[in-house]
C-alpha cells in the first residue's frame, strides 16, 4: 500500500487547550476514509494540518512524502472543502468555479457543470444571498469536479436535505469507482456513510480512538438482550461498554466477534442478539473512553429516546 | 437491503450467490462488476471487490482477463450443497429455540410444516435441479 499522508507525534496547542494531542496514523492512497468524531474532537484542526491551513505545535506532517507547507507542488493535489468556506462579498458560485478551474489541474469542467444541475445550483446569485445548503453545495461540487488526489470533505453536509446529500454519495462512489483518489470525508451522520468509507478513522479529545477497516468493526460489537441473569451469565469477562435495564430485561453492549457456540449459548439462554451499527459503536466506544461521560449522558438519551 | 452487524462483504458475496441459486444469473453468464455491485448497494467499491474476490477463491466466480468476472460452472451445485449444510444451523436451530418457548414441541412442528407446505403451490425440487444442468446458454448477465 502506497501512503498518500503520514503524520507523526503531531500536536497542536491554542494556548492552554490542547486540541490535538500526540496523535500519529496513515492514510493510504485511494481509499475512502471516514475521519468521525464529536464536535471539538480535533478532526478540523488536523485536516487544516495537513492541507497547510494551520500550523502544528510539535510533529511531524507530510503529504506524499514531502511537507505541505507553503509547497505548491503538494498543495494544488489536494483540495479541503471547509464547513464554513469563506468567500469574497460579491463572489457567485461561477467566480468560485472558475477559480478552482484554474487551481486544480485535474478539474473536469463537464462534470461540474452536470454537479450543478444535480443541485440546482443557481450559479449567477450572489454567494452571501444562498441558503445554507446551496452553500455546502458550492463546496461539495469544487470538492468532487477537483478530482484532488486528496480530497478533505469537513462536513460537507450542512444544511443538505436528504435528497441532496444522497445525490454527494451516490456522485462522489461512481467518480471514485472511475477515478480513484484518497478521500477524507469528516461526517457527524456516521450511519449515512458508514457504507461509503472503507477505512474508519475516530478521534476523540485530540486522541485517535480507532483506526480500522470498516468491514472489521461492523460486526465487532453485539448488544445481548433478555433476562438479566441470563446476560450476566453469558457475558462471562467479555468486555461491556454499554449496560441498561428496564426491570428485569438487560441490554448490554460487549465488544468482541459471536462464535457459533456464542450464538447457540446465546439461543439456550433465551438471549437476543441485536447488531450494533457503526454508529452506535462509535458512541458507545467514545462515551466508554471517557469514563464518567457514559453514566452523566445516559439519563439525557433516556430522555431523548 | 443491507443488514447492520455483518461484514458488508459477505453480504455482497451472499446475493450474488443466492442470484446464482434462483437461476437469474447462469452458469458461465457474466457477473455484475464490481462497480456495478457498488454503485447498487450504495457501498465503497473496495468492498464490493472483496466480496467478489472472496467468490472467486471459493471458485463460484471465475475471471477472464480483460471482460470480466463469469459464473463458473459447477458453481450453482456448490452452493447449493453449501447453503443445504448450513440450513439446519440457520433456520431449524432457531425455529427449533422459539419452539420451545412457546411449548410447542417436535411433532407439533412438522405437523404446522406439513400444514403450511400444502397451501403453497409448491414447485418440485427435482425440476430446480434440471434446470441447473441445462444452464450455459442463458447470457443475461447483470440482471439485478
Amino acid at each position: 500500500m502506497t501512503l498518500a499522508i503520514e503524520v507523526k507525534n503531531l500536536t497542536k496547542r491554542y494556548r492552554d487547550v490542547v486540541a490535538v494531542d500526540d496523535v500519529s496514523f496513515t492514510i493510504e492512497k485511494d481509499t475512502i476514509y471516514g475521519l468521525l468524531g464529536r464536535n471539538g474532537a480535533g478532526k478540523t484542526t488536523v485536516m487544516s494540518i495537513l492541507t497547510a491551513q494551520n500550523f502544528a505545535t510539535a510533529g511531524q506532517v507530510s503529504v506524499f512524502g514531502e511537507k505541505p507547507y507553503e509547497n505548491a507542488r503538494v498543495l494544488s493535489r489536494m483540495c479541503f472543502v471547509r464547513e464554513s468556506q469563506k468567500y469574497p462579498d460579491d463572489a457567485k458560485p461561477s467566480h468560485a468555479f472558475r477559480s478552482a478551474r484554474l487551481f486544480f489541474p485535474h478539474w473536469d469542467e463537464p462534470f461540474a457543470q452536470r454537479l450543478i444541475a444535480d443541485f440546482q445550483l443557481p450559479v449567477d446569485r450572489r454567494i452571501k444571498k444562498l441558503s445554507r445548503g446551496q452553500l455546502s453545495a458550492v463546496g461539495v461540487i469544487i470538492g468532487l469536479a477537483s478530482r484532488a488526489e486528496i480530497t478533505f470533505f469537513d462536513e460537507p453536509y450542512l444544511g443538505l436535505d436528504a435528497v441532496a446529500r444522497q445525490i454527494f454519495y451516490d456522485r462522489l462512489l461512481e467518480d471514485y469507482s472511475e477515478h480513484p483518489r484518497t478521500v477524507i470525508l469528516s461526517s457527524h451522520l456516521i450511519d449515512e456513510v458508514s457504507n461509503l468509507i472503507e477505512r474508519v478513522l475516530v478521534i476523540d479529545r485530540g486522541r485517535i480512538l480507532m483506526d480500522e477497516t470498516t468491514d472489521a468493526v461492523r460486526d465487532r460489537a453485539s448488544t445481548i438482550v433478555g433476562d438479566s441473569a441470563a446476560v450476566e451469565k453469558f457475558i462471562g469477562d467479555r468486555e461491556v461498554i454499554h449496560r441498561e435495564s428496564l426491570g428485569r430485561v438487560t441490554a448490554v453492549t460487549v465488544l468482541g466477534t459471536l462464535a457459533a457456540e456464542d450464538r447457540a449459548r446465546l439461543g439456550a439462554l433465551g438471549l437476543e442478539i441485536a447488531p450494533v451499527s457503526l454508529q452506535q459503536l462509535i458512541v458507545r466506544l467514545t462515551q466508554h473512553a471517557n469514563g464518567d461521560a457514559a453514566h452523566t449522558t445516559a439519563p439525557i438519551e433516556e430522555v431523548t429516546r | 437491503m443491507i443488514e447492520e452487524g455483518r461484514a458488508l462483504f459477505l453480504q455482497i458475496a451472499e446475493g450474488v450467490e443466492d442470484s446464482i441459486i434462483d437461476g437469474s444469473l447462469a452458469e458461465e453468464a457474466q457477473a455484475p462488476s464490481t462497480n456495478e455491485l457498488a454503485a447498487f448497494f450504495r457501498i465503497n467499491p473496495a468492498t464490493a471487490a472483496k466480496g467478489v474476490n472472496m467468490l472467486v477463491e471459493k471458485g463460484v466466480l471465475y475471471k477472464r482477463r480483460g471482460i470480466g468476472m463469469f459464473v463458473a460452472p459447477g458453481a450453482r451445485e456448490l452452493l447449493l450443497a453449501e447453503r443445504r449444510t448450513a440450513f439446519a444451523d440457520r433456520f431449524v436451530e432457531p425455529l427449533l429455540v422459539e419452539a420451545r418457548k412457546l411449548g410447542l414441541g417436535p411433532d407439533d412442528l412438522s405437523r404446522l410444516i406439513l400444514e403450511r407446505a400444502s397451501t403453497h403451490a409448491t414447485a418440485p425440487a427435482r425440476s430446480e435441479r434440471q434446470r441447473a444442468e441445462v444452464s450455459g446458454t442463458n447470457t443475461e448477465g447483470a440482471s439485478r
